[in-house]
């Protein structure tokens, strides 16, 4: 453990690494237990996923027209958002099945991100770093984007608490009561995209899902109140980052799955727990 | 068993004035020339078999659903803009029984309609905690949602359109999987509500019909009105699944009608 507490002084990419996984565990355990009471992890998954689109479309744009300020997360951001709004406008206006709709923007982000990526000029780029995460590409400006990202998730939801718990309760009283219910869904799906993007620096797009619903999941084991699970979802995944990231450190291992590995492993433990209880 | 209050009075202000309404999902109308009214005060129970378009026309008095063909009016408005005035208890199998939430904070959703942003001030929680002491629910307030009884979450939910501070109070179903002791409990917080509100409520419970009702409107793809008690015959013929037009002539029921209490 010595190891790491001297890397984190010396090492700025460690440091950075370690303030972004814990600000946005701030943000991944009030969005996680949303996601999680409102029964959505597939639609974040699939928006997740839509994000490399918007990565790949960033990398290619970025060099052929030599725009310096498009980074990968600003992509990352614009892909999400897009199809939050994508999922959320069929599902609430066209009747369209939700899960059809959750299986094409899946796929189809990764393609579009595949397409770019492959056609984009200069040096390969590394793809797995995007999927599973790669602790050694964060960077100072991610620090802040994490920050000012996560910042306007939480102010968000707590501006809005009751009306999107409402809204995730029942929708349809809430509308009667002047709630603009549709506006609140993307609303929720929106700052959802925004989390799943804050966390693809550290454990990737796939690997993010997993801390996104693991931690609230484990916490309603506990709790049936939502703030509380909020709470306790947030040291869970503060937990999950600065563990994994110190352990992977010590004893050289890939930064991600190790903090996935964690989350599965309290996860788990939580559920016995809680049958060996009942 | 007989209504416990008395019919009011045919003066009394029309609260729901519906006329030539029609409405359908798809290409075929679910309720057609539909006319009725609710005056204040007034008890009225929605009977019909299932598909008939019972919970449409709840819907409709909502403005949840727009009319194809007609006008709908609740409290000289369109409904949408009433929509601060009603109550609306929905069916309870609706809801995620897993939620974590407690009672006191669904029945504050009664009051989302006075909160622009963070949380809800000290008159709203006063508000909120004296419906649940209304319908007897004052010492659950804290209660997670998942640890309450059917009939509890019934109350619960009851509470929440209370906290509308409505005027007319929508039930569809108030009584549907709970059981018979919790029913008798759930029946004398109506009885309650009775004597303060104008109801109008879904049911398939005869006995609750019988004891709540001023009278019944029968929905099975057109409307009718008919006084209590009901007999064998129409109660017969209100489930039976043909759509039947004589069903007007056979139980004398009153069809178009806007004196409200003009019962046979």
């Amino acid at each position: 453990m010595t190891d790491f507490l001297e890397a984190l002084e010396t090492v700025p990419l460690i440091r950075y690494s370690l303030i972004a996984g814990i600000v946005s565990s701030l943000t991944f355990g009030v969005v996680g237990s949303l996601v999680v009471t409102r029964r959505i992890a597939y639609i974040a998954a699939a928006i997740a996923h839509s994000i490399l689109g918007g990565i790949g479309a960033s990398i290619y744009y970025s060099r052929v027209y030599d725009l310096p300020w498009l980074t990968p997360m600003i992509g990352a951001i614009i892909a999400g958002l897009l199809s939050a709004a994508v999922i959320g406008w069929v599902s609430l206006k066209c009747g369209e099945r939700e899960d059809t709709i959750i299986g094409a923007i899946w796929a189809f982000g990764m393609t579009v991100g595949l397409l770019f990526i492959h056609y984009a000029p200069g040096k390969s780029v590394n793809l797995e770093s995007f999927i599973f995460g790669n602790i050694l590409l964060t960077s100072r400006s991610d620090v802040v984007a994490t920050f000012v990202l996560g910042a306007i998730v939480l102010l968000l939801v707590i501006l809005f608490y009751h009306k999107l718990v409402a809204v995730c309760f029942d929708e349809e009283f809430a509308r009667l009561r002047g709630v603009s219910s549709s506006a609140y869904y993307l609303l929720l799906l929106a700052i959802t995209a925004m989390s799943v993007v804050l966390m693809v620096r550290i454990a990737g797009i796939i690997l993010s899902l997993a801390l996104i619903v693991l931690p609230a999941a484990t916490a309603s084991h506990f709790s049936r109140k939502l703030w509380v699970i909020m709470i306790v979802s947030i040291v869970i995944t503060m937990i999950c980052n600065a563990g994994g990231l110190a352990f992977s450190y010590e004893l050289d291992i890939p930064t991600g799955p190790f903090i996935v590995l964690l989350a599965v492993a309290i996860y788990s433990g939580s559920f016995f727990v809680k049958r060996l209880r009942s | 068993m007989k209504p416990t209050e008395p019919t009011p009075a045919p003066d009394a202000p029309v609260l729901v004035d519906c006329r030539d309404l029609c409405f359908g999902y798809g290409k075929a109308f679910v309720l057609e020339d539909v006319n009725f009214c609710i005056h204040r005060g007034e008890s009225l129970c929605v009977i019909g078999p299932n598909g008939g378009g019972k919970s449409t026309l709840v819907k409709l008095i909502l403005g949840l659903i727009e009319p194809a063909r007609g006008s709908l009016q609740v409290l000289g408005r369109t409904p949408r803009k009433a929509q601060r005035a009603m109550g609306y208890v929905p069916q309870a199998m609706r809801f995620d029984a897993q939620f974590p939430i407690s009672a006191l904070d669904i029945v504050l959703m009664g009051r989302l309609d006075r909160l622009v942003i963070g949380s809800f001030s000290r008159k709203c929680r006063a508000a909120a905690l004296e419906a649940l002491d209304e319908v007897g629910m004052a010492d659950f307030s804290r209660r997670p949602f998942s640890d309450l009884s059917g009939g509890e979450r019934q109350r619960v939910m009851i509470a929440r359109a209370l906290a509308c501070e409505p005027e007319l109070l929508l039930l569809d179903e108030p009584t549907a999987n709970i059981d018979l002791s919790v029913e008798a409990q759930l029946m004398e917080t109506l009885c309650a509500l009775r004597r303060k509100l104008t109801i109008l409520m879904v049911t398939h419970d005869l006995d609750l019909v019988s004891s709540l009702g001023d009278s019944v409107l029968c929905v099975n793809h057109r409307v009718h009105r008919h006084s209590l008690p009901l007999s064998g015959d129409t109660i017969k013929e209100i489930y039976s699944s043909r759509r039947r037009i004589e069903h007007d002539r056979r139980s004398r029921h009153i069809e178009g009608d806007h004196s409200a209490c003009d019962h046979d």
